[in-house]
């Protein structure tokens, strides 16, 4: 076998390793965020479709969110599943770090951090402008 | 209520299996319906988009990973391109002439789609006599996959890596600008520049589009655009479907992928190009 492939067939391996992780993580975060927009809806259609709020209106602060979903008004408890879709994505990109780190390749360590930080500077300038 | 709720789910179902299939951000799908078929405010319409875009990426990325079909060293390295492109496209708002910006890309996918339609009439989905690129050995970004319609393991090389970046620099300008092509510009970056088959084209586009989606998704969520009532339904539908749609997408010949996708590429750019020429 010569060089090339046999580095592409180490590569290969460690991506499987890599991938699985990222996957199994995703999967769970996926299954929470949908399990908490499906109980949102549910308390929706009990409460006759009204979502705890005057009509057009929703909690967009944490603070609201988070005493909305205490007292299980609806569109609260819909408002924290969608949060948590939304971090999906991050989610995947924190495990991907993690799991990099895991198989020793220090290149894509900094590839993915430096995601990461881009991502989080775009979350700081998206509240700011 | 209950109608609306089950519209949505159904609208989902279709928007999620479509998105997974072919790598785009659903945006096309859901948009029109929500604002000229539902008659909801265009601000609420790309709200729920948002929120289907990442329903989308992260239904159907769960089965991407598991079978191996996404290239997750190219969507990381891509995703540099991609964030640091959406960030620019936020901060020009308002300085750029997105007039150009619509005239430029939509050019751009209607070569795009030209360039899918000789491929599909060469019929030869992996090009065998690429000799390797410095740049993609160097960063491991060659890959392999297994074809579910072909019954075999694919292996190909990538290539024109600069390039690729750079489309993915614009495709992240014109997302966070204009708002739109999310997944067009990336599967046409990895299948038109970057030489890689389709099915990992597409695969890996899902992957990458929730994390651009997802940082100006929190903007949306807590200025109000994200209507639960709406996005929460639409959402469930989505995950299903793509579900669904990246399992339907390894059985698919990756030819028949491609007639798919060249009328819907070609549409979202000649769109584009009538929003630059009529001035936005």
């Amino acid at each position: 076998m010569d060089d090339q492939s046999h580095q592409r067939r180490a590569t290969a391996t460690e991506m499987a390793h890599i991938e699985g992780i990222i996957g199994r993580i995703l999967q769970i975060g996926v299954a929470v965020a949908a399990v908490i927009m499906l109980f949102g809806l549910i308390l929706l259609l009990m409460n006759g479709g009204n979502g705890g709020y005057p009509v057009g209106h929703q909690p967009t602060t944490i603070k609201g969110i988070v005493a909305g979903t205490i007292a299980l008004k609806p569109y609260a408890v819909m408002m924290v599943g969608m949060f948590c879709l939304i971090m999906t994505p991050v989610l995947r990109v924190v495990v991907s770090i993690y799991a990099f780190y895991k198989e020793h390749d220090t290149l894509y360590v900094w590839i993915t951090s430096i995601v990461l930080v881009i991502l989080c500077i775009s979350f700081v300038i998206g509240h700011t402008v | 209520m209950v109608q609306t709720m089950l519209i949505m789910m159904g609208v989902g179902l279709f928007a999620g299996i479509a998105g997974a299939i072919l790598g785009l951000g659903g945006g096309i799908i859901i948009t029109p319906i929500l604002t000229l078929m539902m008659g909801l405010d265009i601000k609420y319409a790309i709200g729920a988009s948002i929120i289907a875009v990442i329903a989308t990426s992260s239904g159907s990325t769960i089965a991407y990973l598991r079978d191996d079909v996404l290239n997750l060293r190219v969507a990381m390295f891509l995703e540099i391109a991609t964030t640091i492109g959406g960030i620019s496209g936020a901060l020009l708002t308002g300085i750029l002439d997105p007039k150009y910006l619509y005239l430029l890309f939509g050019a751009l996918l209607v070569f795009s789609g030209w360039n899918m339609w000789r491929k599909l009439r060469r019929g030869q989905e992996v090009m065998t006599n690429v000799k390797p690129d410095q740049i993609a050995t160097k960063l491991k970004l060659n890959g392999s996959y297994y074809d579910k319609a072909a019954l075999k393991q694919v292996t190909y090389q990538v290539e024109e890596v600069p390039q690729g970046f750079l489309v993915m620099l614009g495709a992240g300008l014109a997302s966070g600008m204009l708002g739109i092509g999310s997944g067009a510009f990336k599967v046409t970056a990895m299948d038109t520049f970057m030489k890689m088959p389709l099915k990992p084209s597409s695969a890996t586009s899902n992957l990458m589009m929730g994390v651009t989606a997802a940082a100006s998704a929190t903007v949306y969520f807590f200025n109000g655009s994200i209507l639960p009532n709406i996005a929460v339904p639409l959402a469930l539908g989505i995950l299903v479907g793509a579900v669904i749609g990246s399992r339907v997408m390894q059985v698919l010949p990756a030819r028949v992928i491609r007639i798919i996708f060249i009328p819907v590429i070609l549409f979202i750019g000649l769109q584009m190009l009538y929003k630059g020429i009529i001035g936005g």
